[in-house]
């Protein structure tokens, strides 16, 4: 409190200060015969300096920045067109670049060297269709470069991927990331919002990612429906009074219910069991992506809540994350995170995924992890992922982590089959390395 | 129109004298100047206070997680414990530095000043064509700007979605706390916001239109009266969008009405909204959302342009080529909106029609900029505050500008968009630009609003300190997304887990910004001190203190409803007489009837 009002102290006797010094200043201009609107030459010629000064600081401190950083500042490129495009951004750079001195030189130059000068008169001109002409004409020419240029690259980048391309769902909700691989059909299993839910008190198996197979519709609707009828039995119940604020939040929430499993009857109808396999054979991952080097990944991004941006910045790729529709984009990823840390000459970096459009407080922090391998590792850990290890006498090491496996849960094998589990020794350690889960 | 002018004339024959009561002159005024005079001390406050929330962010990016007395005396215990500001305030501060600064301070304060008090005097007329539009123009900014500074005192805090609003995030209140009552109150702030804007733009259109005096051609109008009118237009064509894109989201919020809202589970909670499309919102806020960056600078190169030339002592290069490229940037700035959405989901195919648009408006940008560059050429260059602010703002467009180039580029945006380099982009071409803008406006037409003198001296303080803090904040901040840094994060140290070298990077370079912000911030108290000063205390000032042509020069100091004693003046040239050879003195003021055998320029 005290600093505050010492602060306060300061701040008050400092304009009064200044006013006193504006009044001696004011009669010092008075007894000069000073006036305000005439600038003497030589404040003129010292602005003018100033200006000279300023450019060289200007350009200075651009090129030391470029210098300290690294000419754009951003590391290498790790995706097949995140090299193309950086090639463009070079390009752009050095036309930019020019464009910025050049015009900058001329606007203070000419400010410093036309400063007033007793006696010599402006030269009156007021235009000229030829250079008028010329700057139309030119920015336009070197613009159709930079266009052309620049839609063939993004036509590239926003194409459609490859039919063989490894298709991969990223889920985003506050505050984190979800990746959905397609499994062995290479297609993604089908969802609808309404078919989420939680496990609870008596079954484990959730549905966080709303995937849709007849089980999960029909768990779907038996959960609805019980929540329907607690909530019924709870307005209903003439024992009990509730505050007003929860009696109303609980008749809002009855009446989305009612509404919702109406739709998830419907659904159900029209459901065909046949797709089911699309969906169980999907394996989804948190905490790390982990990608290929050297194979197209088709990324499908679905929210939950709010928009997010599934942000890549070593792979220079983005794209936002929209609820109630599905947005893509692809990549190759061509340099391994071992190579990328060989490159940078940092043993701890890694690639990463970031949101990159506001979603909340904690927006800052939601991340995932990238680990991009080699084609033999990826495949190795793929196999994993679908077929699980287990030791000699057939216990899982290493449950398998398909979504039919992870919802129903996986038994205690009973049979022991011979696993080779030197094979996937090499996998093990890099995984264990990145800190990640298998 | 003809019966209004006539109405203000008589009224000025009547009652020249009368005395006005203190309410009808300072408050409820209806004279254009007083009104001129009320948007800039609103829109001063408004500036103040969004610098000072600028402040208070950047402290928190340079020294995250360390305390600080400074952030806690304006924050208090709730939203700074310990003097560390909590996440969801920092996403307010940045929400409402963001609006302030772009509706308040350089669309209100911008416009709404500079149109008040030069349209009527550059082109001659006594009045706006409606005195009590003009007024409820200001009382609704006004009012606007209360909701909009109480929402900051709001217990689940002030909107916190970004100066952009998106929804979801701002739909629903539980996605975070500044989607209650903070959104509520900065949607209804912008919808009344939006009828001054609207209001006082359809006054300026009529004034212009309708109310020049005689001789004064369309094509003899000084070019500040071009781009204020140009501005109005793009504003009645633009902001009724933006009206609508708000109501919407007002009843998505209120009604249950599912316009931006589609299958959505927040916080647990499944809503059943379905079918409606957060990429409608991001449309029809950019439709306005494009056309007010152009809203907020044309006015700003429209002083530049009379600043430039006055100072030169040269008329403007090249005059009806800077009318065509304002008609070109207006026409251009409502066909190029998608370019802030290439990333979000919409048809890239879309995204290519967007990216040829957006970069042609680079032509008449860099016509504008090589015209002004050649009025300084062979100029007799006299820096006055208001001509160093000029220059230091054709530098900021040009700086600025360069850089849309690569964010118009949709492949380029792909790594750029949200990052820092967007943000450096346009608080340099937009920001920067329209501050010093209205800082030389200020400057230059000081003398005619209060009849006084700022201090020259200050002026040049004030100037210098602001250029090298401005560059001296942005310049690093382009490198800082180049490297990847999203914006709108509260703290970078989630690059220690994975990326050391841009983690270490960016703390250097926010150090570097932060201690420029803040010089900068100082450097506005010069400007502070010598405004309020010189209102009230500076020298007399002379009536034609710059030796301009323009019509508001050849009306008296003393402030008067009407603006000439006597009769309406005539105009027999151009605004931009200056230095033209054969003439006595380096001016012709634009009531000069032509020599025997003079040509018009």
């Amino acid at each position: 409190m005290v600093t505050k009002l010492v602060i306060l102290l300061v701040i008050v006797l400092g304009v009064v200060a200044i006013a006193q010094l504006m009044r001696v200043y004011e009669l010092s201009s008075k007894l000069r015969n000073k006036n305000e609107a005439e600038i003497s030459n030589r404040d003129n010629r010292f602005n003018a300096a100033m200006i000279l000064f300023f450019m060289i600081g200007l350009f200075g401190s651009l090129i030391w920045l470029m210098v300290t950083y690294g000419w754009t500042g951003r590391g290498p490129a790790a995706s097949v067109h995140g090299h193309n495009l950086d090639w463009l951004l070079n390009l752009n750079f050095i036309i930019i670049l020019a464009v910025f001195f050049l015009t900058n030189f001329l606007l203070f130059f000419f400010a410093f060297k036309y400063v007033r000068k007793p006696g010599v008169p402006a030269f009156y001109y007021p235009h000229n269709n030829k250079l008028e002409m010329l700057w139309t004409v030119v920015p336009a020419v070197v613009l159709a470069v930079i266009i052309i240029l620049g839609l063939k690259s993004w036509n590239d980048a926003t194409d459609e991927a490859a039919p063989e391309s490894i298709r991969v769902e990223l889920f985003s909700k506050q505050f984190d990331w979800t990746a959905r691989y397609s499994g062995a059909d290479n297609t993604l299993g089908k969802f609808d919002y309404k078919a989420t839910f939680d496990g609870n008190q008596w079954m484990t198996a959730n549905n966080e990612l709303a995937l849709i197979t007849t089980n999960t519709l029909d768990t779907s609707i038996f959960y609805m429906e019980q929540a329907i009828h607690d909530m019924e039995v709870l307005l209903n119940n003439t024992d009990t009074v509730l505050i007003p604020e929860v009696r109303e939040k609980t008749m809002t929430d009855l009446t989305r219910k009612e509404r919702l499993v109406r739709l998830l009857h419907q659904m159900r109808e029209r459901h065909d069991p046949a797709h089911d396999i699309l969906a169980w054979d999907d394996i989804i991952v948190k905490d790390t992506l982990y990608l290929c080097k050297g194979r197209e990944f088709e990324f499908n991004f679905r929210s939950k809540d709010v928009i997010h941006s599934a942000y890549f910045p070593n792979f220079r790729a983005q794209m936002n994350t929209v609820p109630g529709m599905t947005t893509r984009f692809k990549f190759i990823p061509d340099m391994t995170t071992e190579e990328m840390r060989a490159i940078k000459k940092d043993p701890n970096f890694d690639f990463v995924l970031l949101c990159n459009k506001i979603c909340g407080a904690a927006h800052y922090k939601m991340k995932m992890m990238i680990v991009v391998l080699e084609e033999d590792a990826y495949d190795e850990w793929m196999r994993i992922k679908v077929e699980g290890i287990k030791d000699e006498n057939g216990a899982w090491l290493k449950k398998p982590g398909t979504f039919r496996d992870t919802y129903f849960g996986v038994e205690d094998a009973v049979v022991v089959p011979e696993v080779m589990v030197s094979d996937s020794l090499n996998v093990d350690a890099a995984m264990v390395d990145n800190g990640a889960e298998l | 129109m003809a019966a209004v002018a006539h109405e203000a004339h008589g009224h000025h024959d009547d009652h020249g004298h009368h005395e006005e009561s203190f309410v009808s002159k300072y408050i409820f005024s209806q004279d254009h100047k007083m009104i001129g005079k009320q948007f800039l001390m609103t829109a001063v406050f408004m500036g103040v206070v969004a610098m000072l929330l600028s402040v208070l962010f950047r402290i928190q990016l340079a020294w995250p997680g360390e305390g600080s007395d400074f952030v806690s005396f304006f924050l208090g215990d709730t939203w700074a414990p310990g003097g560390v500001m909590k996440e969801d305030m920092y996403l307010g501060l940045v929400t409402i530095h963001g609006t302030i600064m772009v509706f308040f301070l350089l669309t209100g304060g911008l416009s709404g000043t500079f149109s008040n008090i030069l349209i009527p005097l550059q082109i001659g007329a006594r009045d706006m064509a409606s005195g009590f539009l003009n007024m409820l123009s200001y009382w609704f900014f006004f009012l606007s700007s209360i909701i909009m500074l109480a929402s900051l005192f709001v217990e689940s805090g002030p909107a916190m979605a970004g100066w952009t609003v998106y929804p979801p995030l701002s739909a629903l209140p539980q996605a975070i706390s500044g989607s209650g009552m903070g959104q509520t109150l900065w949607l209804f702030s912008m919808a009344i916001f939006i009828a001054s804007s609207l209001i006082g733009s359809l006054n300026y259109i009529v004034t212009v239109l309708n109310l020049r005096t005689t001789g004064m051609s369309m094509t003899r109008l000084p070019l500040t009266i071009w781009a204020f009118f140009v501005t109005a237009i793009i504003g009645v064509l633009s902001f009724p969008v933006l009206l609508s894109c708000a109501l919407l989201l007002i009843m998505d919020r209120m009604a249950g009405t599912s316009f931006y809202l589609s299958d959505i589970i927040i916080n647990g909670e499944m809503l059943t909204n379905h079918g409606g499309s957060p990429l409608l919102f991001q449309h029809l806020f950019w439709f306005l959302g494009h056309p007010e960056v152009y809203i907020v600078l044309i006015p700003a190169l429209g002083l530049s342009s009379e600043i430039i030339a006055t100072n030169s002592r040269k008329p403007i290069f090249g005059y009806r080529a800077m009318i065509g490229s304002i008609l070109a940037i207006a026409f251009l700035s409502f066909i190029v909106w998608a370019h802030h959405m290439f990333v979000t989901g919409m048809n890239p195919f879309l995204g290519s029609v967007f990216v040829f648009t957006t970069l042609l408006i680079a032509i008449p940008s860099a016509v504008k900029v090589f015209n002004y560059i050649t009025t300084l050429w062979r100029g007799s260059i006299i820096f006055t505050p208001a001509m160093l602010f000029t220059i230091g703002l054709v530098s900021t467009f040009i700086s600025g500008g360069v850089t849309g180039i690569i964010l118009a580029d949709a492949a380029l945006d792909i790594t750029t968009h949200d990052t820092y380099f967007v943000v450096a982009h346009f608080h340099v071409v937009m920001g920067l630009s329209a501050v010093f803008g209205m800082f030389a406006g200020v400057y230059h037409w000081f003398p005619k609003m209060f009849g006084r003198m700022l201090n020259t001296r200050m002026g040049y303080a004030h100037f210098w300190v602001t250029i090298i803090g401005a560059y001296g904040v942005f310049f690093p901040m382009h490198f800082v997304g180049l490297a990847g840094a999203p914006r709108r994060y509260y703290d970078y140290s989630v690059y220690e887990q994975f990326d050391l070298d841009s983690y270490n990077m960016q703390m250097d370079l926010n150090i570097i910004i932060t201690v420029f912000a803040i010089l900068a911030a100082l450097g506005q108290l010069i400007f502070l001190f010598n405004f309020f000063y010189s209102i009230f205390r500076g020298p007399v000032a002379p009536q034609n203190p710059w030796r301009g042509t323009t019509l508001e020069w050849t009306t008296p100091v003393e402030h008067m409803h009407g603006n000439w004693p006597g009769e309406l003046p005539t105009v027999h040239r151009w605004p931009y007489d200056y230095s033209k050879p054969g003439a006595e003195e380096d001016f012709i003021p634009q009531t000069v009837p032509l020599a025997e055998g003079e040509e018009e320029h």
